[in-house]
């Protein structure tokens, strides 16, 4: 019994190995290229609307701004969900459309969307956070961790 | 060229012991053979708009536009395809509904919903079967078993898949916008029904199913859930190997051997398993998931699900078949067996592949 196993494993290694080297690879360069432009580009577009809310009242603090801009851009990007437009661009960007946090208003928008055929509660009230729950679950529990670490350094 | 129902050809005989078998190769005899000759009567493919501008688009019976064909929801879509395919195929074969003894469908959803409540509409004494992509072959072999036997007359057999449900259940919600690795395929949005009937004067002319073959689960250990046609071609090995030598019918009496959903990394590595056993596969091998859609449709890989191999299967190679252009065509459709749960426990991905024979009426005549 012990042989065959062990050679059903040789087998699978070897077959693993023969797929790996005929699987075709996402091109990284490309990749990098791609959500960098996208990414690079939502964050100006942010810092234009920043720039513009700072110009219509110069008086308003800077935590407010960035406030307003966020509300904005998480608009938009439930919209362009709605529209059916963000998820090529999210195809085409990768996690430079998944990290800003347009990225995280599309996949909150998608989920609910699509849940929507099984009712308000146990279609998009459960499902809602299918797609961001581990970004929520891992935020809080590496903020609680940095902020321990920040108490125990300040402490010394 | 006679229709070869001989005996068997054993194992021991001729050149197979030179080529090497599988792993876990048994020499268990695993060809059913049907001597009561069932045919596929009536038969009805139903796609989405995608699957019909691709390279065998102009086959299809029926082209459905929109996504959601006026229904609620993508599931109730599905069923409705479902059920044009079914009604479609039963018309097809000049019959009414009241005239099916049986029917034997399966799909992708969980519990075979859509297979389930379509069935329930159409009011017929009803087999769910589960088979992955495989469903098509699965549901043919039984339905031919069934009818061969003489337990029924008419048997339609059935199997749909939707590309909105089927990523709903298996991936990322549609307008998540999710990035797919180069490897992954298409889930064909579509639906097939064949009906298979029992030979009889009125039946001479249709495509009749001579054997059949049970696919053994096969497992090699691949565990990523984008890269199905890896996992899936070891177990379309298996069966075609056991084919070729236990069927007597060479690489070269099939005029066809079409497999269901490799696409086109999968077929590749087939036939590169498929060598190393020592049978080159030629121009006469397709795969259905790899002609499916067009380059230029941004696939990746190809189409996979029920549907894909069901549809091209029941417009396309029926077509030839009917008009004997094709003798004698191999059709093993392929299935990968896993759930989301079960790849992210870390197992791996069973494939499992079933094959029919089927041959034109013309067979055997030239």
């Amino acid at each position: 019994m012990a042989e065959s196993t062990n050679a059903v494993k040789a087998r699978n290694d070897r077959y693993n190995k023969y797929v790996e080297t005929v699987t075709p690879k996402t091109s990284i360069p490309k990749a990098l290229f791609h959500s960098f432009v996208v990414g690079g580009i939502t964050c100006m577009i942010g810092q234009g609307i920043g720039d513009i809310v700072m110009l219509i009242s110069p008086s308003m603090p800077k935590d407010m701004v960035s406030n307003i801009t966020s509300m904005i851009l998480v608009t938009v990007a439930i919209l362009l969900t709605g529209l059916g437009v963000f998820d090529v661009i999210a195809r085409q960007g990768g996690a430079g459309s998944f990290l800003p946090i347009t990225g995280f208003a599309n996949a909150m928008a998608s989920a609910s969307m699509e849940f929507k055929t099984e009712g308000l509660i146990f279609g998009t009230s459960v499902k809602l956070f299918s797609v961001v729950g581990p970004v929520v679950v891992n935020g809080i529990v590496w903020s609680s961790v940095a902020g321990l670490l920040n108490l125990w350094i300040m402490g010394m | 060229m006679a229709i070869k129902h001989s005996e068997p050809l054993s194992m021991n005989d001729s050149n197979i012991d030179v080529l090497p078998p599988p792993t876990g190769y048994s020499k268990r005899p695993r060809v059913m053979r049907f001597y009561n000759t069932p045919r596929i009567i009536g038969r009805m493919s139903v796609v989405g708009e995608k699957e019909s501008k691709g390279p065998v688009g102009k086959y299809f019976h029926k082209c459905e536009t929109d996504d959601k064909m006026g229904e609620k929801t993508f599931e109730r879509a599905e069923i409705r395809m479902f059920d044009t395919a079914v009604r479609g195929a039963v018309r097809d074969a000049r019959l009414n509904i009241e005239d099916v003894d049986l029917m034997i469908s399966g799909d992708l959803l969980n519990q075979m919903t859509t297979s389930s409540y379509a069935a329930r509409d159409i009011g017929v004494p009803h087999i769910g079967i589960y088979g992955a992509c495989s469903t098509m072959t699965e549901g043919l072999m039984m339905s031919a078993a069934f009818v061969d036997a003489g337990y029924f007359t008419n048997i339609v057999c059935a199997a749909s898949s939707h590309f909105a449900t089927a990523e709903r259940q298996f991936r990322y919600p549609l307008e998540y916008g999710c990035q797919r690795p180069p490897y992954a395929q298409w889930t064909v949005t579509g639906a097939a029904a064949s009906v298979v009937g029992k030979n009889c004067k009125q039946t001479e002319r249709f495509p009749k199913i001579v054997m059949a073959i049970p696919g053994l689960i096969t497992d090699y250990g691949v565990n990523d859930l984008n890269n199905m046609g890896a996992a899936m071609a070891p177990a379309a090995m298996d069966t075609m190997f056991t084919l070729l030598t236990q069927s007597g019918f060479n690489v070269d009496d099939f005029d066809m051997i079409v497999t269901g959903d490799l696409g086109k990394l999968g077929s590749d590595i087939l036939r590169d398993l498929m060598r190393e056993r020592g049978i080159k596969l030629g121009q006469n091998y397709i795969d259905c998931g790899n002609i499916i859609y067009d380059v230029e449709q941004k696939c990746y890989q190809g189409g996979s699900g029920c549907a894909c191999s069901a549809t091209i299967f029941n417009s396309f190679i029926m077509d030839k078949l009917m008009s004997g252009e094709f003798k004698r065509i191999a059709y093993l459709a392929t299935g990968a067996l896993m759930s989301t749960q079960s790849c992210y426990q870390g197992e791996t991905i069973p494939g499992i592949s079933h094959a029919v024979v089927v041959e034109s009426p013309y067979c055997g005549e030239d």
